[in-house]
């Protein structure tokens, strides 16, 4: 299987798709001629024109804009936000029309379009440019929101995003751009809804997604010195939920431990503790516990930044208490 | 089967923590034997036994923390007869009882009900109370929702898990000690239930499953901090350093302080202490400068009644009596035990018992009755050659007073400089009650009995 970045799984997913479907085009700042700030489309206008990747003014709620106007015409645009920061310009467009036009047509039209863009923070952009929004996009009803982690599930998510028939808010984990993984060639699809065990366990269940699995791994390997056999589940799929693999999880581990970098209050831990006690109350021996970041906007100070955000000896400490150790 | 609680021992203590069991399981009890050593929040004491008979089972284990009220123990007969042994008033009444005692089994929801609350202790450190216990239910009977109550008609406390695999495996609950928060049962408290071992039945003569230790948190490995910096070493705060901390910070929160510092020359009185010490009949009549300061701060005290006072939901308490709170530094935080009717005392009874009063605070041995209380505090940092400090109210109180080391200093009496010995002392006070010009008052009136001290003497 080959092996590539974050970065080059995701247009490989889309270059396969313009390729297969020329209803694709792809719409942002500087994502032509720059390549991309992140470099996530370098090479594609070279490979498919300025007709279908196309720069932008710095403007996000009218490039939205047209974008949806383009999705509810039969074309399939895939809107680059520079950082999901910006997608605050065009929130107005994203929950007014892009989530609601299906239901208010009664289904006459729809928006098949994908916005994508680096999401959480980890990279010192303070805080206006530091927000993990998945717990706000899962809030409405009408889009669907993904977070992958690995670059196998950033191409394989990315191709069932570009054939979905609504809108899918795609949250990239902007400090793994550049690490590495196995992809495998061709339409090795991932479906949405459906979370990955990203580690088997049977003392306690760590849920989280994006890069926070990462670390969730690393947390794992560190409680295995303890004996501890802790389960990682990678949710990917924000909104669908996969409730079923959480709470299976949960009842062969009876304890679970929630892990998220976005702040705690109304947050997809809190969404994902409720399930549990909703699904699984009478299999669990401990409350769910939640790690997430500190309730203060984003620091710049490299320090602080580490400091507001969760760390492994948090995570090593919640486990302790639902394992009641 | 009487039931020895976690007793209370004063109005602020919520739980108790188990130091040490001092009778084992199959041993024989007789009233006022020491049964357990426990931890209250201020102090360390002993439980003694009310009732006599053979400890049949214990229910928390050596380091365990528990609400008052939680029963720690059973003490029962040397038999196996389980709900006779509780209902049997006297010795000479049980050969008429056993016809009219009802069936066990339905015994135990009947007196889970009945069950009177908690008995109240004495405050003399007589601590254990008994309170009926439900008589064991037939292991195969149990409802689930007898699962969840527990014999003094409190709502037992157990995981949701733990919960379900009882009703699933007809497990007691009532018998099973939780090591959880709050003593809540949790699935490792059941687990040898649930594997087919023996089960641990509450029936007096059988022998306990041995105790067993908790589970102590791993090793904290040293890990690295956030700029590369090895991390510190977490550590639980202690319990009285806990309560310290609680206390202070609610008075420093509710009550506005202010503070004023005054000088003292303190020759005369020194002059008087070395010729009262050169007297006395053994090192306890020897009295200290705190001494002399006890008994200057509460005769100053008659003369301003309304620092001798507790505020309390916007109600100032005048008290009556003058007891002085002398804070003690003890192991891991403080303690500020009292001298009741301190201006009523002479100096040497006053020494005399300071010198009790903070040797027992630091090996653990007061009792709540003699730290609970006062309406002064002192706080005395002379012998650590500080110049002065301010002090934190000791709340209800309404003022305290810090005292400074004595120093060698120059000083100037008719024009000459002569050798001096001066101590500064700074009153803080809680604005809400009194303003600065009579906190300045009753410091010169403290400054007079000092600089005067046959005053003090013979007051």
């Amino acid at each position: 299987m080959p092996v590539m970045t974050y970065r080059e799984a995701l247009r490989s997913a889309m270059a396969d798709e313009m390729e297969r479907d020329e209803s694709v085009v792809i719409l942002g700042e500087d994502i032509g001629v720059y390549g991309g700030t992140h470099l996530v489309t370098d090479g594609l206008l070279d490979r498919f024109g300025p007709k279908r990747v196309i720069d932008t003014p710095i403007a996000e709620g009218g490039f939205t804009g047209a974008a949806i106007g383009m999705a509810m015409m039969g074309m399939r645009p895939i809107v680059e936000m520079m950082t999901w920061n910006f997608s605050f310009q065009a929130v107005d467009q994203i929950i007014q029309n892009a989530a609601k036009v299906r239901y208010f047509s009664a289904g006459q039209a729809g928006v098949p379009m994908v916005i994508r863009g680096p999401n959480g923070g980890g990279v010192q952009l303070s805080a206006q440019h530091t927000h993990s929004l998945e717990g706000f996009y899962g809030h409405f009803p009408g889009l669907k929101v993904v977070s992958p982690v690995t670059p196998h599930d950033a191409k394989g998510m990315m191709l069932t995003a570009i054939r979905e028939p609504n809108p899918v808010i795609f949250l990239e984990a902007g400090a793994l751009y550049g690490t590495k993984g196995e992809v495998p060639e061709g339409e090795a699809l991932v479906p949405f809804g459906k979370a990955r065990i990203a580690r088997e366990g049977t003392d306690v269940t760590l849920v989280g997604y994006g890069r926070q699995v990462n670390m969730l791994l690393r947390v794992a390997d560190r409680l295995a010195e303890d004996e501890i056999s802790a389960e990682v589940i990678d949710l990917r799929s924000i909104r669908p939920f996969d409730e079923q693999t959480l709470v299976e999880s949960v009842r062969k581990t009876h304890r679970a431990v929630v892990v998220q970098e976005q702040w705690r209050w109304y947050s997809v831990a809190s969404e994902v503790a409720a399930i549990i006690q909703e699904q699984a109350f009478d299999d669990l021996d401990a409350p769910v516990e939640r790690v997430s970041g500190a309730e203060a906007p984003a620091p710049y100070a490299r320090n602080l930044e580490i400091a507001a955000f969760p760390n492994e000896q948090q995570v090593i400490d919640a486990v302790n208490r639902v394992l009641y150790r | 089967m009487p039931n020895v609680i976690m007793p209370k021992m004063g109005d602020a203590m919520e739980e108790g923590t188990l130091l040490r069991w001092l009778k084992q399981v199959g041993d024989e009890i007789a009233v006022g034997d020491p049964l357990a050593e426990i931890e209250t929040d201020k102090v360390s004491l002993e439980i003694e036994a009310t009732e006599s008979g053979v400890l049949s089972k214990t229910y928390v284990d050596e380091g365990a923390t528990v609400p008052i009220g939680t029963p720690i123990a059973a003490i029962g007969e040397e038999s196996a007869d389980t709900a006779a042994a509780a209902a049997a008033p006297t010795e000479e009444a049980t050969p008429a009882l056993p016809a009219e005692a009802p069936p066990v089994a339905q015994d135990a929801e009947d007196v889970a009900v009945e069950a009177s609350p908690v008995a109240a202790s004495g405050a003399n450190g007589r601590a254990a109370a008994a309170v009926p216990t439900p008589a064991p239910a037939p292991s195969e009977a149990v409802p689930a929702g007898a699962a969840t109550a527990t014999g003094s008609g409190e709502r037992l406390r157990a995981s949701p898990l733990v919960k379900r695999l009882a009703a699933e495996h007809g497990i007691d609950l009532s018998s099973v000690t939780g090591t959880g928060p709050g003593g809540r049962i949790v699935r490792d408290d059941i687990a040898a239930l649930l594997t087919g071992a023996p089960r641990v039945s509450p029936v007096p003569d059988q022998a306990p499953a041995p105790a067993q230790a908790p589970v102590s948190a791993p090793a904290a490995a040293p890990v690295s901090g956030p700029s590369g910096r090895p991390a510190g070493v977490p550590r639980e705060l202690s319990k009285i350093r806990r309560t310290t901390g609680r206390r202070m910070a609610e008075s420093k929160a509710a009550a506005p302080h202010f503070y004023v510092t005054s000088e003292v020359d303190m020759v005369p009185a020194a002059a008087l202490r070395e010729q009262i010490n050169a007297q006395a009949p053994d090192d306890a009549a020897k009295i200290s400068f705190n001494d002399l300061i006890i008994k200057a701060a509460a005769l100053a005290l008659r003369e301003y009644p309304n620092l001798n006072a507790s505020l309390e939901n916007d109600q100032l308490v005048e008290h009556a009596n003058i007891d002085i709170n002398v804070a003690v530094a003890i192991e891991g935080g403080l303690i500020a035990p009292f001298v009741p009717d301190a201006d009523q005392k002479g100096l040497i009874t006053i020494a005399r018992m300071s010198k009790d009063l903070v040797g027992r605070a630091r090996s653990g041995g007061l009792t709540p009755d003699e730290y609970q209380g006062g309406t002064f505090t002192i706080s005395n940092l002379g012998m650590f050659d500080v110049e002065e400090f301010i002090a934190i109210i000791n709340p209800p109180q309404a003022a305290i007073l810090a005292i400074g080391s004595i120093k060698d200093v120059p000083a100037v009496e008719d024009g000459q400089i002569v050798p001096g010995k001066r101590m500064n002392i700074t009153l803080s006070a809680d604005h809400r009650v009194t303003d600065g010009a009579e906190v300045a008052r009753y410091l010169q009136s403290v400054k007079r009995y000092l600089e005067n001290p046959l005053t003090i003497a013979f007051a």
